[in-house]
């Protein structure tokens, strides 16, 4: 049971010892010791492992912490600042869930614990068609729903993935739970929506990569220079202006281009679009339904599910939505039959 | 069989007797030894008997002896105690690559604060032996105190007191021994070994937490750390631990009268699990002096493995045990002392401690030495699989 400390996963591992299963707590440290303002808020933090030391104690498990800091450092932290710095807007959720969690700690616990399952506290469902597929699927709580974050599963890993708290009504059932199994943290607030995000990224990556923030050149489509911007590290595609009021219009960050310190600015309609590609594809069958097909596409996290079409060639994806939307590239569109992850990938910034 | 217990070099559970001693006092004698009424008196006798219980233990006066708050504190109070004291003699404090944190982190504090301790780390050698001659060589006449552990709590070796003690009773030298593992274990005997302090710790006898000792021989100046109300002549003031010195004295003085049968009895253990775990697990690396000791202790090197995960992996089948390496920053840090001994840092990241103890039985050892190869194996597995492997790609099958 990955344990984070916060009231979810610890439900997570009160509703799995009470059912009998044999259940043992592991948290991971992702932050050094002493560490500092890189630390993810939700569960890296020593703060974070003692609260799931106590809750493990409270349901009468086993708890280790088992240290994960370098690799976060590395597989997290480190591309985050370098997606910045390239003009992309990442989502750590979605790299600590690759190369961390359901990948690091998965393979630990399964090969070096002896565990024959990862539990974990997302708000999501694991369960197994009749075919014998593991499918991913939406919590039944749409609006708690954190299946958007482990698309990239696959079925090796789904086959030793547990949701325990996918099932729940809401959040009413939720605290009502934890109060009842006697959690120490069950008052406490909401888990956070995105676990990593450092109180102000912008320092982190102005730390690390003082060259996304040079000031450069503001221009539209057609080139006129509109203005100047203090670095592409500093923006977000997507990210409304104060520019153009000499226009009388309101201008939205289109494209990031780091190669010559350029951002290009447009409209509204400018920056939407209904194409949009994708690299690093992954799919939770292992494949893909078939080289096109239809799904709703989820463009970001919590983001409402539009219709779209999608081709698929190797681990690239071109996706075809039903009406223009404004997508940053380095987040994720994940695509959904009904209720089920059928995967997504990484959107690739715009030719 | 249940769960077996193996880190005695951690802690020892109380023995019943001591828990019972512990118990009457707690329930029965409240009086503050320092008062001059009867329940001060009452409970200043209990003090006295177990006073003459320790020292009679390590053939000491009673004087001698100095209560405390545990080990670290009696390494804090013998450094710090005897520099101060002795600073108009000389600043110079020389001490091995290979002791506990309480006394390296304080040497290294002595050296950095406005004390200024001129600090000499000594080296061993691979088996984790101070020469004497290396000793000799590194004082000078403004050392005034040298301090050797004599049984290492990490890889067991034993270190000669008696040759190392007469180099410095020859110079005036203070010479002061972390005796917290050995004290119980091996016969020790202040009339016939040159040592001016010895630092002692309760719950590593069968006896409390909380609460240890310091003998301090007889003409050896020693400054006060903690200050107060004058309590130990001066020395370590502050109201007495009445219960848990009551519970130091019974439980040195049940680990002196049976030294010798237990020692012969846990050190036929500890070889047995020694000649098991290097007979089963392959590339397996005995650490400390083969011979010269601690009776109970047994500690290895595993290369390819990560000690934190092979204490987990014990734990999770129901053995205690310890590692050296502490798990900071990212990277398990191999211990000191295991690169004090010329270990390459990979394999002292797999290190591992067994201490049987009083309660260890034959069955324990055998079962224990049974369980331990396919730990170490499926842990030597787990590291050569790729890491950062994709999540796509096939996960091995659960362990047999």
């Amino acid at each position: 049971m990955a344990m984070s400390g916060g009231v979810d996963s610890s439900l997570a591992a009160a509703l799995l010892a009470e059912r009998g299963e044999d259940v043992v707590g592991v948290w991971m440290r992702l932050v050094p010791d002493g560490g500092d303002a890189d630390a993810p808020r939700c569960c890296g933090t020593g703060t974070a492992g003692e609260q799931a030391r106590r809750a493990a104690d409270a349901i009468g498990i086993p708890f280790y912490a088992l240290d994960y800091a370098e690799l976060f450092g590395r597989a997290v932290v480190d591309r985050f600042v370098e997606a910045y710095a390239a003009g992309e807007t990442p989502n750590p959720c979605l790299a600590c869930n690759a190369h961390v969690k359901f990948d690091a700690l998965l393979g630990d616990v399964v090969r070096k614990l002896g565990g024959a399952r990862l539990a974990t506290g997302h708000y999501a469902r694991v369960d197994t068609a009749p075919d014998g597929r593991r499918r991913l699927l939406r919590a039944r709580d749409a609006a708690k729903d954190q299946s958007y974050a482990l698309y990239m599963l696959g079925p090796d890993a789904l086959a030793r993935v547990e949701l325990p708290i996918g099932e729940l009504r809401d959040k009413a059932e939720t605290r009502a739970l934890a109060a009842r199994y006697g959690l120490p943290n069950a008052g406490a607030a909401e888990s956070q929506d995105i676990c990593f995000v450092p109180a102000d990224h912008r320092a982190l990556v102005r730390a690390r990569a003082p060259e996304a923030f040079r000031p450069g050149p503001l221009e539209r489509t057609d080139g006129t220079v509109v203005g100047r911007h203090p670095g592409i590290g500093a923006l977000t595609v997507g990210q409304r202006r104060g520019v153009g009021a000499a226009a009388g219009e309101r201008l939205y960050v289109l494209r990031l281009e780091p190669e010559r310190n350029r951002v290009v600015v447009g409209t509204r309609v400018e920056v939407t679009a209904t194409r949009h590609a994708l690299r690093d594809v992954r799919f939770t069958a292992g494949r893909p339904p078939a080289a096109r097909f239809a799904a709703r596409a989820m463009l970001r996290y919590r983001g409402d599910l539009v219709p779209a079409e999608i081709a698929v060639e190797g681990d690239s994806a071109v996706v075809l939505l039903e009406r223009p939307a404004l997508v940053a590239p380095g987040q994720a569109i994940v695509l959904y039959e009904g209720d089920e992850v059928l995967g997504g990938g990484v959107v690739r910034r715009a030719a | 069989m249940g769960r077996v217990y193996l880190d005695h070099a951690a802690t020892t559970p109380v023995d019943p007797e001591v828990a019972d001693a512990m118990a009457r006092v707690l329930r029965g004698t409240h009086g503050n030894p320092s008062s001059i009424h009867a329940e001060g008196r009452a409970a200043r006798a209990l003090v006295d008997r177990a006073r003459e219980e320790v020292a009679s233990a390590i053939g000491a006066e009673p004087s001698e002896i100095v209560f405390t708050g545990g080990g670290t504190e009696a390494d804090n109070l013998a450094l710090r105690g005897v520099l101060r004291a002795r600073r108009a003699d000389g600043t110079g404090l020389v001490t091995t690559a290979i002791e506990h944190h309480a006394v390296i982190d304080t040497a290294n504090d002595l050296a950095a604060t406005s004390d200024g301790a001129r600090v000499t780390v000594l080296a061993v050698d691979r088996d984790g032996l101070l020469d004497p001659a290396v000793l000799e060589r590194a004082l000078d006449l403004r050392t005034v105190l040298v301090s050797v552990v004599h049984g290492n709590n990490e890889i067991g070796t034993v270190q000669p007191l008696d040759l190392l003690g007469a180099i410095c009773r020859r110079r005036g030298i203070t010479f002061h021994t972390d005796a917290i593992q050995s004290v119980g274990a091996l016969p020790f005997d202040v009339r016939v070994l040159p040592v001016d302090l010895v630092s002692m710790n309760a719950h590593k006898f069968y006896g409390p937490k909380g609460v240890g000792a310091l003998y301090v021989r007889r003409g050896t100046r020693l400054a006060t750390v903690q200050t107060g109300g004058g309590q130990e002549r001066g020395r370590r003031t502050g109201t007495e631990n009445v219960a848990g010195i009551v519970g130091l004295g019974v439980a040195l003085r049940l680990a002196a009268a049976r030294r010798t049968t237990e020692s012969a009895r846990q050190s036929a253990l500890r070889d047995r699990l020694i000649a098991g775990i290097l007979g089963r697990v392959p590339a397996a690396i005995l650490t400390g002096h083969p011979v010269l000791r601690l009776p109970n202790h047994a500690s290895f090197c595993f290369p390819g493995v990560r000690g934190d995960e092979l204490v987990i992996a014990c734990d999770l089948e129901g053995f205690a045990v310890a590692s050296g390496s502490a798990c900071t920053a990212g990277e398990t840090e191999p211990s000191p002392v295991l690169l004090a001994l010329g270990l390459d840092p990979a394999s002292a990241r797999g290190s591992l401690r067994v201490t049987v103890g009083r309660g260890t039985t034959a069955a324990q050892v055998d079962a224990f030495v049974t369980a331990l190869p396919p730990i170490v194996a499926r842990l030597r597995d787990g590291h050569r699989a790729a890491p950062g492997s994709s999540v796509t790609a096939p996960v091995a099958s659960p362990r047999t």
